[in-house]
């Protein structure tokens, strides 16, 4: 900052600057504040609301803690380590839908984020003016179709085509080689891990993409020609400037994604396979996830330690979200600070 | 987060929804629970309110959560597909009684083969679900099919990822006739499934049994009937194979013995042309009535259905009880009473 001082001048005085700075912007004096009470009640049903807010997320945590507890006494932590779940002989364990439930959020992020930056890309820096418009809507509407729509086009349109194109060329390439061939070992159906994950990209495109476009469109013009009069590329201005002018907004636009990857049901429902095993950590295996067990079996849960565990597993979705919140402003805040650290 | 707001308004609407009937006028009666015979209850709701004025709300909401509902008393009958043991009904002070029969059909897909070419008996079909028969070639199918080609491919088991009754029934029929699926996985609305892809609701396995090539699953009979799809002929209890039809689900039903419980499983049943696959759908109710005007008139609308309501039955496929049956049924209503041990049936 101090290169920007201004060098051989009148020497710098902060008392005068802000002597003229009070002249420019005298402050409100109390005759403009007509009715404190009117003010204060306002404060007080904005406080009112912000901790309503607190006490539902509180009421919520603790209505699912004391839902699970009959499940978190029995098993403890022992729960997220546990593939068993067997409601006939009344043991559960939680690792199979807690693995389903990140595997694919995973694959979909793997899939949507490179897109979706192509996507914001391409309508910020590159399409042509008569295209912008157009493209932009047919993008967000992606985002209003309905999840159980994607969930019956991926089971009866997207699953066989994925099954006929993609996995049984896959295996038979890939079939013999060691590691790879274990993730692509399983029935090459069209059902599992694999699929719904690129479901779910194709469901956080728009959101991801949306908020990438809305947050490249507001980096100053001026930096980017300034950047291109220098001479630098494209991919230069959108790599050095764009992206870390608005760092922030793309994290947090992925995690928007990543949410709504974690929380979704319908969808995966239908084509995840809802299989209770985990044999492999191949692809192309049927599996579950958290929102669909609960989908699946909390109408038909006898009262008891089912409930219990189904809850259980909410709560640990619910602290899923947390966790990745969190890790989200913990990446923002190491950002900035490396960004400090650079100039 | 999403989910426990998902979670929560779920809750309310569910509390809603209970709590709502309860204020609305004494002669509307509500019921909940299993989604087998739903279509059924509401179309005979239907009928019943065109003949006489009375409103029945069934609540398709799954046998389990019907089970939870009658016992919190927030609903004036529950149904569920799987019956109560007569000592646990006692415990929670409750009668059941059967309203029909339905069958549970084990259906293919496999390239050549018509509804009812292949046969199967329980003991390979419980091997195929617990993952020991793979291929449609194994000698144990090969034996029960000497004279059909079947291809040599690896079988695709599907299986209802949700809770259900229909689960029950088949599971219940693979544990009397696989000693190992008994001790292995047992019986229940949900088990711990060794192989197989989830697909939820009959429409869900239909959907997958119609899509994956080589696959078997299992669906209710009017599934099967309406779609026309590729039904197995199975083995029952007397050693002849049968094909699934109203003719075959009742005489599985006319081998129980009614008249000492109502807590009976049709699977496996005794006679020649018996479907060993059978279940039937159950009601229960208080046998302590706090309500006796709501119970009078439950009782009521199922009195005009058992006279009435067996051609609607017949035209959802799904079979009505036997008439002898019925009169044992309407006889045990004699245990519901009120308060001051009256009873509350119409007779």
């Amino acid at each position: 900052m101090s290169s920007t001082l201004p060098v051989g001048g009148a020497a710098f005085d902060p008392a005068s600057e802000s002597a003229k700075r009070k002249m420019i912007n005298p402050p409100p004096g109390n005759a403009v504040r007509r009715s404190p009470f009117a003010d204060r009640i306002f404060g007080w049903a904005a406080l009112g609301a912000a901790l309503l807010t607190l006490l539902l997320l509180v009421g919520i945590l603790l209505s699912l803690v004391m839902g699970a507890w009959p499940a978190i006494s029995k098993y403890g932590l022992g729960f997220l380590t546990s593939t068993t779940w067997d409601p006939v002989k009344n043991e559960y364990g939680g690792l199979v839908m807690i693995y389903g439930t990140l595997a694919t959020s995973f694959i979909a992020l793997v899939i949507a984020v490179p897109v979706s930056f192509g996507i914001a890309l391409f309508l910020t820096e590159l399409s042509p003016a008569w295209l912008k418009r157009p493209l932009g809507t047919a993008i967000e509407l992606l985002a209003a179709v309905p999840s159980i729509v994607y969930g019956m086009w991926g089971l009866l349109v997207f699953g066989p085509i994925l099954a006929t194109y993609v996995q049984q060329p896959l295996q038979k390439a890939f079939g013999e080689t060691p590691y790879i061939g274990a993730l692509v070992s399983g029935p090459p159906v069209g059902i599992g891990i694999l699929s719904a994950g690129i479901i779910l990209a194709i469901m956080i495109i728009p959101f991801i993409a949306s908020v990438m476009r809305d947050v490249f469109d507001v980096t100053p013009v001026m930096l980017k020609e300034s950047a291109y009069a220098l001479g630098s590329t494209t991919w230069e201005v959108v790599y050095k400037v764009v992206l870390p002018y608005t760092k922030a907004g793309v994290v947090g636009g992925i995690m928007l994604g990543l949410g709504r990857a974690l929380g979704e049901t319908m969808a995966i429902t239908f084509v995840i396979g809802n299989f209770n095993q985990l044999d492999s950590l191949s692809l192309f295996q049927a599996a579950n996830s958290i929102t669909s067990a609960l989908a699946n079996e909390f109408a038909e849960a006898a009262e008891g330690l089912h409930q219990a565990a189904l809850i259980y597993l909410g709560l640990v979705l619910f602290f899923i979200t947390f966790v990745v919140l969190a890790l989200s402003k913990l990446m923002l805040a190491q950002l900035n600070k490396s960004e400090g650290l650079k100039t | 987060m999403k989910l426990c707001l998902k979670f929560s308004l779920i809750s309310a609407v569910t509390v809603a929804a209970v709590a709502l009937p309860t204020m609305s006028v004494a002669q509307d009666v509500t019921g909940a629970g299993a989604s087998f015979p739903a279509p059924l209850y509401s179309k005979w709701a239907a009928d019943y309110n065109r003949a006489t004025g009375v409103k029945i709300n069934y609540q398709s909401v799954g046998s389990g959560a019907g089970l939870r509902q009658i016992e919190a008393k927030t609903v004036d009958f529950g149904a569920s597909d799987a019956p109560l043991k007569d000592d646990e009904l006692a415990k929670k002070g409750l009668v059941q009684f059967p309203t029909v029969i339905g069958g549970v059909v084990p259906v293919v897909n496999i390239k050549g083969i018509a509804p009812g070419q292949l046969k199967l008996n329980g003991q390979v079909l419980g091997d195929i679900y617990l993952g020991k028969i793979t291929n449609w070639t194994d000698p144990a199918i090969k034996a029960l099919n000497p004279a059909l080609s079947l291809p040599d491919a690896a079988i695709s088991p599907v299986r209802r990822a949700d809770g259900s009754g229909t689960s029950f029934i088949f599971t219940n029929y693979l544990s009397k006739v696989n000693a190992e699926w008994k001790t292995k996985v047992g019986e229940g609305t949900a088990v711990n499934w060794p192989v197989g892809a989830g697909g939820k609701g009959n429409e869900g396995v239909a959907a997958f049994v119609g899509r994956l090539p080589n696959s078997i699953g299992y669906v209710e009979y009017a599934y099967v009937k309406q779609n026309k799809m590729t039904f197995a002929q199975m083995r029952n209890s007397a050693g002849t194979f049968v094909s699934p039809d109203d003719s075959a689900f009742k005489a599985a039903a006319a081998g129980a013995d009614w008249a000492k419980s109502f807590y009976q499983i049709l699977t496996e049943q005794p006679g020649k042309d018996s479907w060993p696959i059978t279940g039937a759908t159950f009601i229960l109710m208080h046998k302590a009535q706090d309500k006796p005007a709501q119970a009078a008139a439950s009782l009521k609308f199922f009195d005009w259905a058992y006279k009435n309501g067996d051609k609607t039955a017949d035209d959802l496929d799904y079979v009505p009880m036997p008439a002898n049956v019925k009169a044992i049924i309407e006889k045990a209503w004699a245990d519901i009473k009120d308060g001051s041990g009256k009873s509350v049936a119409i007779k």
